[in-house]
């Protein structure tokens, strides 16, 4: 693997290969050093332009349990805020000695200017770019259904058959888009909920079904329920009348909850907005995994930079996934 | 291209059964015992040596105990070789502190993968003592390793290829050597 961009990149064999590899990763959380030398001299760098909490720290953890070194960046406090644009600081980087670049940009498409401009030749991964995509968080999302599904039976396996509902906004939820496309690529079926001012043009062209009533979906017994955080800082305009009624239709409440078979998974990728796409109840209930999406995403970034960086150096221009061999 | 038997399946089993008592000989009895095979055709062969272990008379077969121990990410060639994918390491419950462990793996070689388990070993906790078990040391160290217990020691050129075969992977017991062209 050169670079981690889209999950639209990832055949079933190469993912089914990374989410094995993370249960190996996962065992190294689990004991008494967790540590491995595998990424010993490599340096990698987190470049955030947007805020994030668990996705840097998990990037970080991942990054120095494999032995590497991490320079943090986020754009606040740096040059950036005095003008400087995405090719500079990438030079810049190029210059101290990066290995990989974890990015998060408010940008669509950064992450792929970066990995195709021939400004740096370290590994570029998407750790979240604009309303576009977050493959590890779809990822670490696989890993933890299947490890819910199938426990440690869970080698080798896709998600085949698995019935996947993601609600809420989908529009700006790069997180939606990845996991539809690496869902499907495993083999799930993906059903979309959402109002209809929250869907994206050109949903048609997603590999999944869509609906608008919630209680309709949850009737319908999915194996795993995904709500999406409402995303205040990107709602401009009016896309639903009140909070107070998106919550009444499309929330995750106690009353759903109950509605739902016991066996099936609530998922979020977190921050949640309690009590408005979520209720307390729903979050902190046994069928919920937020906690357990969470310590999965370290294992997943584990295995996701150390398939970047471990092997021989591709140099630019070659493939964007290389074969893992046994 | 020609390969050669050098051991079948009597050959194997009968080095095995030797390791298993002389293991149990370097050791005093089974007790604190655990073997860890390398993966992937270390683990099988650990395996059958704990099943001969726990069939010798007067071993206790519940104190026996196999695991596996992958060294892929404690390799010193990692960025040398394409990306190698991990196995899995079991680590039998109780631990490896306090225990002997005895390595096995199928092929002693540079030395290098040893060392490397070694590291991994580092991080799992302290045993009493390392050994190592291999079916076949065929030579050319190139760390100061060498093995406790050995099933065939086959002088090779570097340029020959030695390959072990395993029931359990391979659907045959055997090991063949390929090399090159004979003087």
């Amino acid at each position: 693997m050169r670079h981690l961009l889209s999950t639209q990149d990832l055949s079933r064999d190469a993912a089914i290969a990374l989410l094995d590899v993370a249960e190996d990763m996962s065992d190294v959380g689990e004991r008494e050093v967790k540590k491995i030398p595998a990424l010993r001299g490599k340096t990698v760098v987190n470049l955030f332009f947007e805020d994030s909490t668990r996705t840097r720290i998990s990037f970080e953890a991942a990054a120095k349990r494999l032995s590497a070194d991490v320079i943090n960046f986020s754009a606040k406090g740096s040059s950036v805020s005095k003008g400087e644009s995405l090719k500079d600081t990438a030079q810049t980087l190029a210059a101290i000695g990066a290995d990989a670049v974890v990015i998060r940009h408010q940008s669509s498409g950064a992450p792929r200017v970066l990995a195709d401009s021939g400004w740096i030749d370290a590994g570029i991964v998407n750790a979240g770019d604009g309303t576009h995509e977050h493959p590890t968080q779809a990822l670490l999302d696989a890993f933890t259904i299947r490890r819910r599904l199938h426990g440690t039976a869970s080698r080798g396996r896709g998600l085949d058959g698995v019935t996947v509902t993601i609600v809420g906004d989908i529009l700006h939820s790069r997180v939606a888009r990845s996991n539809a496309w690496l869902l499907t690529t495993l083999g799930a079926r993906v059903h979309v909920v959402a109002p209809a001012t929250l869907l994206p043009l050109g949903i048609d062209s997603w590999p999944v079904t869509v609906g608008y009533d919630l209680d309709e979906a949850v009737a319908a017994g999915p194996d795993v329920v995904m709500m999406l955080r409402i995303q205040s800082e990107r709602m401009h305009a009016a896309f639903f009348p009140t909070a107070r009624e998106y919550s009444r239709q499309w929330g995750f409440d106690d009353e759903r909850l109950a509605r739902l078979p016991a066996a099936s998974l609530v998922m979020h990728p977190g921050p949640m907005n309690r009590g408005l796409e979520i209720s307390a109840g729903a979050a902190d209930s046994p069928q919920s995994t937020v906690l357990e999406q969470v310590s999965n995403g370290v294992s997943i970034r584990m295995a996701v930079l150390y398939l970047l960086l471990s092997g021989e150096r591709l140099t630019s221009g070659s493939t964007h996934t290389a074969e893992v061999t046994k | 291209m020609t390969a050669r038997i050098v051991l079948h399946q009597a050959d194997i089993t009968r080095a095995l059964t030797r390791i298993s008592h002389e293991i149990l000989e370097s050791n005093r009895g089974s007790n604190d015992l655990v073997l860890l095979g390398i993966p992937t055709r270390g683990v099988a062969l650990a395996r059958r040596i704990g099943d001969i272990l726990g069939a010798i008379d007067g071993v206790d077969a519940s104190t026996i105990t196999v695991g596996a121990l992958d060294v892929t990410m404690y390799r010193d060639d990692l960025s040398r070789n394409p990306t190698r994918a991990p196995s899995p390491t079991e680590i039998p419950v109780g631990g490896i502190d306090g225990k002997t462990v005895v390595l096995v793996d199928d092929v002693l070689y540079s030395g290098r993968t040893i060392r490397a388990a070694l590291d991994a070993i580092n991080d799992l906790g302290r045993p009493r003592a390392v050994r190592l078990a291999t079916l076949v040391d065929r030579g050319h160290r190139e760390l100061p390793i060498r093995a406790d217990f050995v099933g065939k020691n086959l002088p090779t050129s570097a340029s020959e290829r030695i390959n072990v075969r395993i029931q359990e992977i391979d659907g045959i017991d055997e090991v063949t050597i390929e090399g090159s062209t004979p003087a």
